[in-house]
């Protein structure tokens, strides 16, 4: 079996306001927000109050399902204000960052000599598990299962996505210690995957298997490998982290320092100078979306994440915990007139009814958030299979979370998928319909009722 | 104020008001919605479904302007005031302003009628059911005056499209949801409902009933008639008409079925859009040829004499039925309706491949009615969702053996 992976299925969508490759170290944030929601599934319990004085790495909170699952502060500082919502749900938890970081030492750690067991312990009370996701769910991994496999994708296919060949420049040592401390929690290979001809540093890795991927996005995403590679059968897990979290992992290996120090992309039509800058998880963005970037009373669309998947966040909101990008791009909020049966030169279409981006594949847009049309039914047919390059049936397996039939969805294989595969046929879809949620949903559903 | 900001004022006033869908509706045909994306993915392709729907309308209007032409053309030939084309396409016996101004003051009355008693109960459905007009009519609509004879009474025409959209479509939930072809379910209720104005060889000609009815009331005239391609040979008669006639569409028939040209252009062109799929319109063909090659396998052997009155169907040269009756018409504008077809891509092979095998069986074995198409493409539509069935269960059946064969 030949470890290079070529999709034909997908779609590349080329943005404007791709970001430069020049770092520059972001203005420091005074505030960070650790938000429970950006981990699915998890129903935090506090360990910390507000007042406490935290070090950078403390656990400030665990999950309620887990207690040895622990997460913990971006920054030392005080915690200031802790944001409750309905049913006294947390919200957020806002941290004041001291001007000198001090750091909780968890200790430099042995990993030629480590126990899996030892591994696992670690990474759970230094707040490193929450990299760790799983499929099926795609979830925060369950600690007590064993996962087939571990995978990791080193290609940023997504459109104005952080250059992961770029960001990792120089990790080599963090990566190497993530990497083969991963490789003693499971049986299995550690899958990591390339794009083809990148000289990345995670090409130079002893202990893992290198793939080689290459056509159009979802190639990068970390489902599109697992499905090629060894997909999810029913009863087994697989692990997955982000290329950009194992430095993070592997410098507390290292070091015994929670360091969340991340390179960032600021990409996007709106942004005056797209480029990359070094800051924290949960900083401020308002640090680094001024400077160059966009005017104070600009109407745009800030989001923390990528164009496809990343959630909607406000001016003076924050880095949200797994996300390596920020994008900005104009808000779309205004009538066309004879919008549906006029030739369109300037948005991205999949068929060629009267559209014409199929004249130019390498043309880069400045595509707004109007959503093109409003929400129907299921019509169209065909079309989501062309972006969907996963040997399963898109459309079926999405009706059948809509009306909730558990058998279907698991024999349509549901333990394989995330919402973030159905981003394209989301992006691509005629009516308009909201494919991630439905699948988070439909995930959820059997997380609950299956387990 | 301009237009735009003063529509966009009343749709606020109209929001959440029982007329709001109607008014969305309105508004929504003049204006792309301001609607901006949520949660999921912040951007989204420029193709909706009136798009869709609207690429679907533009390939049809040569048909629906040729049909135009023939209805006029037809008349005056039967009444013996011009002669028989002579010189292809653009001969000048055809493209005449005196045709077109017969066709045009018959067939726009029709399409006014298909789309003002389709939209309107459409309208109505959405204010009880509170949900928005859907685009689903936009095409049923212009399908529909296409595949009725020329001298239709409009009011049969409006009972068949209310009986349609109500029970081909709004009872199942909508467009989307339904289970057949809305268009077919229409013109299947004319076809049952009334027998007598659906065949024959007196209602393809403009005038011809009406000709009729003088004639009985005692007015010196002389009857005219027009007879369809299958009508002649489901009677054993000889078919006046040449290859190059059946296939430009100078023959009598439904108002827009006839021009097997202009609808391989349409077809052409829904299948550049990427709106029609190609898989379908290919297998259909196929599928008829099939069938085609096999009656004139069972007309060549013999099986079947000279005299039966199925033989000179079955002996009708397999490639000749694709460009008779209404099977080109149905294949590329009826049978890709992607809601009542199948909804996998390699169940469509087998569902296109069955719509053209079935339909010239019925043509060549139903006595009263030489027409198979309509009634093949419903029985599919009805098969489809098993077709589906089967093609995903092999997708099921290779996971679960996957599985077996970790665990084994």
């Amino acid at each position: 079996m030949s470890n290079d992976i070529r999709i034909k299925k997908g779609l590349d969508i080329k943005l404007k306001g791709e970001a430069e490759k020049t770092i520059e170290t972001a203005i420091l944030s005074n505030f960070y927000t650790l938000r429970p929601d950006d981990f699915h599934g998890v129903t935090p319990k506090l360990i910390s109050k507000v007042g406490a004085k935290v070090k950078a790495g403390q656990p400030v909170f665990f999950d309620k399902s887990n207690e040895n699952v622990k997460f913990v502060s971006p920054v030392s500082g005080e915690i200031i204000e802790i944001a409750r919502g309905e049913k006294r749900k947390i919200l957020s938890i806002k941290l004041q960052a001291d001007k000198e970081q001090t750091y909780q030492d968890y200790g430099k750690f042995n990993l030629d000599a480590a126990k899996p067991n030892e591994v696992k312990a670690h990474l759970l009370a230094s707040g490193c598990w929450p990299f760790v996701k799983q499929r099926p769910y795609d979830v925060i991994a369950n600690p007590d299962k064993s996962p087939k496999a571990i995978f990791i994708s080193g290609y940023a296919s997504a459109p104005l996505a952080a250059d992961l060949d770029f960001t990792l420049i120089g990790k080599e040592a963090e990566l190497q210690a993530a990497v083969t401390a991963l490789g003693k929690l499971t049986q299995g290979k550690v899958h990591v995957s390339v794009g083809a001809s990148s000289n990345s540093p995670l090409v130079g890795l002893s202990g893992i298997t290198l793939h080689n991927v290459s056509g159009p996005h979802p190639s990068g995403n970390v489902g599109t490998l697992i499905n090629k590679v060894d997909p999810v059968n029913k009863g087994e897990v697989v692990w997955t982290v982000a290329a950009q979290d194992l430095v993070i992992i592997g410098e507390l290996l290292l070091t015994g320092k929670f360091n969340s120090e991340r390179i960032v992309a600021l990409a996007g039509s709106s942004v005056e100078k797209p480029r990359y800058f070094v800051t924290k998880i949960g900083a401020e963005i308002a640090t680094m979306i001024y400077d160059k970037g966009i005017s104070k009373n600009a109407h745009d669309r800030i989001i923390s994440g990528n164009v496809l998947s990343g959630k909607q966040i406000k001016p003076n909101g924050n880095l949200g915990y797994y996300n390596n990008v920020i994008t900005i791009i104009p808000e779309g909020d205004d009538y066309e007139l004879f919008g549906w049966n006029k030739p369109v030169f300037n948005k991205v279409s999949t068929s060629r009814a009267l559209t014409f981006s199929w004249l130019n594949p390498n043309k880069k847009y400045d595509l707004n958030t109007n959503t093109n049309g409003e929400h129907r039914a299921f019509v169209v047919t065909g079309g989501y299979e062309e972006v969907f390059p996963l040997d399963i049936y898109p459309l079926q397996i999405l009706k059948a979370c809509m009306y909730q039939d558990l058998d279907e969805m698991e024999s349509l294989g549901m333990y394989e998928v995330a919402p973030e595969d159905f981003a394209l046929t989301e992006f691509v879809c005629v009516s308009k319909q909201p494919h991630q949620d439905i699948i988070r949903k439909g995930l959820d559903v059997m997380l609950k009722e299956i387990g | 104020m301009n237009l735009k900001t003063r529509l966009h004022i009343l749709k606020r006033k109209y929001r959440g008001s029982k007329f709001a869908p109607a008014f969305n509706a309105l508004h929504t045909f003049l204006y792309l919605p301001n609607e901006t994306t949520h949660n999921g993915t912040h951007i989204k392709a420029a193709d909706d479904l009136k798009r869709t729907m609207n690429t679907v309308i533009m390939a049809m209007v040569p048909c629906l302007i040729f049909g135009m032409f023939n209805a006029g053309y037809q008349h005056n030939l039967a009444v013996g005031d011009i002669q028989a084309v002579t010189s292809g396409f653009f001969s000048s016996e055809f493209w005449t302003l005196a045709n077109f101004m017969i066709g045009f003051w018959k067939i726009i009355p029709l399409v006014i009628v298909s789309y003002g008693v389709g939209l309107g109960i459409e309208f109505l459905f959405a204010i009880i059911k509170k949900h928005e007009v859907e685009e689903g009519y936009l095409v049923t609509g212009m399908l529909v005056p296409l595949i009725v004879p020329i001298d239709i009474p409009l009011w049969m025409l409006a009972v068949a499209v209310i009986f349609g959209v109500v029970i081909g479509k709004e009872v199942f939930g909508g467009t989307g949801m339904n289970i057949l072809n809305p268009a077919l379910t229409i013109r299947a209720f004319l076809f049952f409902a009334y027998p007598t104005w659906m065949s024959g060889d007196k209602v393809w000609v403009e005038g011809a009933v009406a000709r009729d009815n003088a004639i009985a009331a005692g007015q010196n005239l002389d009857a005219i008639s027009g007879e369809t391609v299958l009508g002649a040979l489901a009677q054993g008669k000889e078919v006046v008409y040449s290859t190059w006639d059946m296939f430009y569409g100078f023959i009598p028939g439904s108002v827009g079925e006839t021009s097997t040209i202009l609808i391989l252009l349409g077809g052409l062109f829904l299948i550049f859009s990427k709106i029609g799929s190609w898989r379908i319109m290919l297998s259909s063909a196929l599928g008829a040829i099939a069938m085609g090659l096999i009656f004139n396998q069972i007309a060549e052997a013999g099986i079947i004499s000279e005299g039966s009155k199925f033989f000179a169907l079955m002996n009708t040269p397999f490639w000749e039925h694709l460009i008779i009756g209404g099977f080109a018409f149905g294949t590329v504008f009826m049978a890709t309706d992607p809601v009542t077809a199948s909804q996998t891509n390699k169940g469509k092979w087998y569902y296109g491949f069955l719509i053209g095998f079935i339909s010239i069986l019925i043509r060549v074995f139903n006595p009263a009615y030489p027409e198979g198409v309509m009634l093949a493409i419903l029985l599919m539509n009805v098969f489809a969702p098993t077709i589906d069935h089967y093609v995903i269960q092999g997708n099921v059946k290779q996971r679960m053996k996957r599985l077996k064969a970790k665990t084994a």
